[in-house]
């Protein structure tokens, strides 16, 4: 693992609350030169911390609404392999979004979307038991969401300020 | 109708005739009558707010909710919570590095307002003049005034970063000066002293006898590496210092009014009289938010004097951009832009301001001498509100010098 400088992590982390925030934006706020967070960013997308830059989407708003299931896979490991080969096996799938290995009562936590019910059970019965190593599978569907990646969807009551004090 | 002893009427009296010449010939705030006029438009952004635009921290809260929940509703002792006035000392000694005796010359108070009002009222002997640099928080000479002092003005201006100087001050002594009143890193300013800077200030106390009030509710909120330097570490000044601060900045706890001053044992014991037979105590749930903020927020409140350095830059750099002069602030998060250039006066280039281009912000001129010519700008708002804000004062400065 790679030790970040001071400049790279406030970038992330401006980048992180908002990642359309522009170079010269973000030079100012650091109290940097515009040629410095360019060549930050770049070293950081190249260095795969930066993955990609994503909208969080609040899909309850949106008519196409989708279905979202959080499942736990009990597996064998494989000799010499250990989860890896069956979590490559089950995140190939375009339609999981996520895969955790997790301690406790399970061994990966599966984040699978759907359009519908349908979909996700058709996934769970056709694609992700059928593997040989998938001793369980645990299908959990999320009825509402009211938090995802650190924002809040629900929109807060804010105590409006005074719109000048002393 | 009023009939005087013989039947005959008589004109009533007004009821502003009861009020106290005092109180009644104090003029009203400046930024009242800016609030009356932004509250009139729509649609405003506002840089004229001087409160963290961050809710207090959610385990503050927390521990406030639990404590109400177990049922501690009741008074404290006078002087605030033992546990509490604990942790003061401890904070300010390991931030600041001066050292207070929790039982004696710590108390609590409901804000900074009121630890700076005991203050002047266990001071001063009416008549007594009160020295303070302007431009500065706009309290301060009312206050004087309704404690009996007379304000006295040090002008401090941009070329010297607004810092006070042995010279501007010693220039305002007179037989009747009594208290320094001191508000560094400033409101409205965000000019700070360093200890190097302190030290001829100090000089000139001790050489006339002047007793400080050192306001340091900005202590925590400096950057770019200038460490707040509480005028009470300086050495010898600590005995005359009445070391005023509080929650409200650095913590984002503006509403829940916590306050607390510090000072020798028997100023605290004269300032503990007035308190207690006026307030009783501080409300016990602010003194347990408080508790909680000082025990486990310090990471929080690094945190959000980042992203206030972050603003600055922003602020600082944007009003260069469009051609205002703007000297760096090291403190507080205000920025004081010269708007001199454009010819119109501070009241005249904010109204403006406000109804052209919707963004509200302070005219300097509300905070005393020195204040003319400025505008105080608070950057404690978000990022997209101040890149708006600082778009609009664009077009507005370009607009003015084109017409």
């Amino acid at each position: 693992m790679k030790e970040l400088n001071d400049l790279k992590l406030k970038v992330l982390d401006l980048l992180k609350e908002d990642a359309r925030r522009t170079p010269i934006l973000m030079a100012t706020m650091i109290g940097a030169t515009e040629a410095e967070i360019v060549t930050a960013i770049n070293e950081l997308e190249s260095d795969h911390v930066i993955v990609k830059y994503a909208a969080v989407v609040n899909w309850s708003k949106v008519e196409d609404e989708k279905v979202t299931a959080l499942i736990e896979v009990q597996i064998t490991p494989e000799r010499g392999r250990g989860f890896e080969g069956i979590a490559e096996r089950i995140y190939l799938y375009p339609q999981v979004k996520s895969v955790y290995l997790m301690s406790g009562a399970y061994d990966l936590l599966v984040e699978v979307e759907g359009h519908d019910l349908r979909e996700v059970a058709n996934f769970v019965s056709e694609k992700l038991s059928t593997i040989d190593s998938v001793l369980s599978t645990k299908t959990n569907f999320i009825l509402k969401k009211y938090k995802q990646a650190g924002i809040i969807y629900e929109d807060q009551e804010v105590e409006p300020r005074l719109m000048i004090s002393p | 109708m009023i009939l005087n002893e013989e039947g005959a009427q008589v004109q009533k009296k007004s009821m502003e005739s009861y009020l106290a010449p005092l109180v009644r010939d104090i003029a009203p705030s400046g930024i009242r009558k800016f609030f009356d006029l932004v509250s009139a438009n729509k649609d405003i952004i506002t840089l004229g707010v001087g409160e963290p635009d961050f809710v207090t921290p959610w385990h503050v809260r927390e521990a406030c909710v639990y404590s109400l929940e177990r049922g501690r509703t009741g008074y404290t002792s006078n002087a605030g919570t033992p546990e509490l006035r604990e942790a003061i000392g401890q904070y300010l000694y390991d931030s600041f590095n001066v050292a207070y005796e929790p039982s004696n010359q710590i108390l609590v108070t409901v804000g900074g307002s009121e630890a700076i009002d005991l203050a002047l009222r266990a001071l001063i002997v009416p008549g007594d003049e009160i020295l303070i640099p302007e431009p500065c928080y706009i309290s301060y000479s009312p206050i004087t005034t309704i404690g009996g002092g007379i304000p006295i003005g040090i002008e401090t201006n941009a070329e010297n970063g607004f810092k006070l100087t042995a010279e501007g001050l010693e220039a305002k002594i007179t037989p009747k000066s009594k208290i320094l009143m001191l508000c560094y890193p400033s409101n409205p300013t965000g000019a700070i002293m360093t200890y190097e800077d302190w030290l001829p200030i100090a000089k000139v106390i001790e050489k006339h006898d002047l007793i400080v009030i050192s306001d340091e509710i900005y202590a925590e909120l400096t950057y770019s590496d200038s460490k707040h330097v509480s005028f009470s570490s300086i050495p010898g000044m600590k005995e005359r210092t009445l070391l005023v601060s509080g929650f409200s900045k650095a913590f984002a706890m503006t509403g829940w009014r916590m306050g607390y001053v510090c000072a020798h044992e028997d100023f605290i014991a004269a300032m503990l009289k007035i308190h207690q037979y006026t307030v009783m105590c501080a409300p016990v749930m602010g003194q347990v938010a408080a508790l909680e903020a000082l025990t486990n927020g310090l990471r929080e409140k690094d945190r959000m004097v980042e992203s206030y350095n972050q603003r600055r830059r922003l602020i600082v750099q944007g009003f260069r951009d469009i051609g205002l002069d703007c000297h760096e602030p090291q403190g507080a998060f205000y920025a004081f832009p010269s708007i001199q250039e454009t010819g119109l006066s501070s009241d005249e280039f904010a109204q403006r301001l406000l109804v052209e281009a919707k963004v509200a912000a302070v005219p300097g001129n509300v905070f005393g001498l020195g204040g003319e010519g400025f505008l105080r700008c608070s950057y404690a708002t978000s990022v997209a509100q101040l890149s708006e804000a600082l778009e609009r004062i664009g077009g507005f400065v370009d607009h003015l010098k084109k017409g």
